[in-house]
């Protein structure tokens, strides 16, 4: 990987709630480097949207607070910056988008109101730059006619566009890293490759590196270099994408390939991993898989350590790929 | 906003008003026994009874009757005060400029404190704000209005003389009547002293008459922030770097607005039909007393006047509340 741009090293992000103390993200360890593509995946609830969240200090007040950990960006800690810092790094150095583009639009205002007013808020454009700028971002994800859209209001179009605009609003600042938290899930497919073949671009293009969030390994194999497995709040395996789809070795990664059905395989039931995600109110001590994991034994009930499992591949695990 | 939408609903509002005037009109031969009788009193004579019905149309069928009943309202003439015999339509005149006024006084207050409260109470949610001010505004829908606007006088015109407990101006000062809005006419003649007079006039019976509206404002407006602070909208707002205060009140309170507009609306119609509690202890002469006073003395052309006025106000109320939902959110306009 080359130098990083982002480094979160041992994050943990709590939520205070009626039933107790949730660790969403309880010690996470991540790397985006310049200009690549980082893979976050995993299933509901195992922690990497509220990573996300984290990264921009975007949690759910007061409820939710990032407990411990650094998350280094150009030598600072986006932990401890000041609130008028990380406003000034917010869609201008690191923007984000969601998962939903037909609900994180204001539907009471014009997109093209909406683009202006990230454009205008960082960079130094007076009313009619901003709208010129705005229609130059909106023709580069493409959409048609873009100066004539940008009076359209967002129920005025579909999910996929919707979800273009969101994406020309994350870039009109030419930001450094793009968040992306599941921008395809609510899409159907054909405008999720659209939308995939379209960040993929724009990467390229502007020169940002990406943190993309899905539970979707379809798309890390698609669009990703890197990719990290999260289960219940930690990172439990991370390699390049190509190394990890041909070696898994954590036994959660393993279960998550041979749930998925195969082109061309013989056919056959998939695998499911037995069990559920277990509720972060009460993990058991040690490994947080061990009681869905085929391969668990008594040492699992300790903390398992961070190992190497081939180049540049880490995994967190006692047995890995024994 | 299309022409065509508000040239409809203007179309709609004239159907509404000639409802009314059916409804109105009806009132006064449903009342058992004849109207002219009751216009003119028990100890009228029959020769008068009989100019009286003939001069009202009430020996011709009931169609012919309404017409002539539509032409005189249409003509600016709602009938004579039995009771002054004054035109109704003066009289009616000269006190709905005073309500209004008066609700239009309690409406600012009550928006803008009921506003401003919920909004803080929804951003800082559980916050000794929040709960103090809540709890405020449940003691402020339930307080009998009679019982606050004495005790607003007992305390602040009586044992802390600091407001007058009265009318609309002091004795002596007096503006020319241009718009009948006592504040703004003293304002329009540049008599500055006398406008000071008229708004601490004003404001005992404004705020006495804005408290249950202001409790309501404020309530509806925290719960409709409330909901509209957990919308993804807000987290992407935030995502792009907005200050705090632009966050809360461009992104999110412009999309609360819906329900507390709606309930603005409702309250005005109240405040103008209904203020007579706080006309009365206050001594304002606006339209709440007169109808009462009215219906006291059978005066049924005023009664019937006020209904029509009523009715006039409530449908403009709905359609500038109408007008601006579809102002504030632009997906109402696909539809309108």
């Amino acid at each position: 990987m080359s130098a990083p741009v982002l480094e979160i090293k041992g994050l943990k992000t709590q939520f205070q709630t009626r039933q107790g103390l949730v660790k969403a993200v309880d010690g996470a360890d991540l790397a985006l480097g310049h200009r690549e593509t980082l893979g976050v995946v995993g299933e509901s609830g195992c922690g990497k949207s509220v990573t996300a969240l984290s990264i921009l200090r975007l949690l759910p007040q007061p409820a939710g607070r990032i407990a411990g950990g650094r998350i280094i960006f150009n030598d600072r800690d986006l932990v401890r910056v000041s609130r008028a810092e990380i406003r000034r790094i917010r869609g201008n150095e690191i923007s984000m988008i969601f998962q939903e583009p037909m609900t994180s639009l204001n539907p009471v205002y014009t997109v093209g109101f909406q683009i202006q007013e990230v454009i205008r808020k960082h960079r130094q454009m007076n009313k009619g730059e901003a709208r010129t700028e705005a229609a130059r971002m909106l023709g580069l994800v493409g959409i048609p006619e873009p100066r004539a859209r940008l009076n359209d209001y967002p129920h005025q179009m579909s999910g996929g566009m919707r979800q273009r605009v969101m994406i020309a609003m994350a870039l009109s600042c030419h930001p450094q890293i793009m968040i992306a938290d599941e921008p395809t899930t609510a899409l159907d497919v054909t405008i999720q490759a659209q939308i995939l073949d379209l960040i993929g671009r724009l990467k390229e293009e502007i020169g940002m590196s990406v943190f993309l969030i899905t539970h979707d390994l379809g798309v890390v194999a698609e669009i990703c270099r890197h990719v990290a497995v999260m289960y219940a709040g930690k990172v439990v395996e991370s390699a390049e994408v190509r190394e990890l789809f041909a070696h898994p070795a954590h036994p959660y990664t393993v279960g998550l390939f041979e749930s998925l059905p195969k082109i061309g395989g013989r056919g056959g039931a998939l695998r499911p991993i037995p069990g559920v995600v277990p509720g972060l109110f009460n993990l058991p001590p040690g490994c947080a898989f061990q009681e869905r994991c085929f391969k668990a034994e008594p040492r699992c009930r300790q903390e398992p350590p961070l190992r190497a499992a081939g180049a540049d591949h880490m995994v967190r695990c006692w047995l890995p790929g024994e | 906003m299309p022409l065509s939408y508000i040239s409809r609903r203007l179309f709609h509002l004239l159907l509404i008003l000639l409802g009314v005037s059916v409804l109105v009109f009806l009132m006064l031969r449903m009342i058992p026994g004849d109207p002219a009788q009751l216009l003119l009193g028990e100890y009228a004579r029959p020769e008068e009874l009989a100019r009286l019905r003939t001069q009202l149309g009430l020996d011709r069928s009931y169609p012919i009757q309404y017409g002539i009943y539509l032409q005189s309202i249409l003509r600016g003439d709602f009938g004579t005060s039995v009771r002054t015999g004054a035109p109704v339509v003066d009289e009616i005149g000269v006190r709905l400029l005073a309500t209004i006024e008066l609700s239009l006084a309690a409406m600012f207050i009550a928006t803008l404190l009921g506003i401003v409260a919920g909004v803080i109470s929804a951003v800082k949610q559980y916050s000794v704000f929040d709960y103090g001010s809540m709890f405020l505004a449940l003691i402020g829908v339930s307080m009998p209005i009679f019982w606050l606007g004495l005790m607003l006088i007992y305390l602040l015109a009586v044992k802390f003389p600091i407001l007058p407990m009265m009318g609309r101006i002091s004795m002596g000062l007096e503006a020319p009547a241009v718009t009948g809005l006592v504040v703004v006419d003293t304002l329009i003649a540049g008599q500055l002293g006398a406008c000071g007079d008229a708004l601490r006039h004003l404001l005992l019976p404004a705020c006495t008459l804005a408290t249950i509206p202001m409790a309501i404002v404020a309530r509806i407006t925290r719960s409709s922030m409330l909901e509209v602070l957990n919308q993804d909208y807000v987290r992407t707002a935030r995502a792009k770097g907005l200050g705090e205060a632009v966050v809360i009140l461009r992104h999110a309170l412009r999309n609360a607005f819906l329900p507390v507009v709606t309930v603005l609306g409702l309250n005005l119609g109240l405040l103008l039909g209904g203020a007579v509690l706080t006309e009365t202890i206050f001594s304002w002469p606006g339209l709440g007393r007169y109808v009462v006073d009215s219906l006291m003395g059978r005066d049924y052309a005023a009664v019937q006047g006020c209904i029509l006025i009523f009715a006039v106000l409530m449908a403009l109320i709905n359609l500038i509340v109408d007008l601006l939902y579809v102002l504030l959110d632009p997906r109402i306009r696909v539809h309108a």
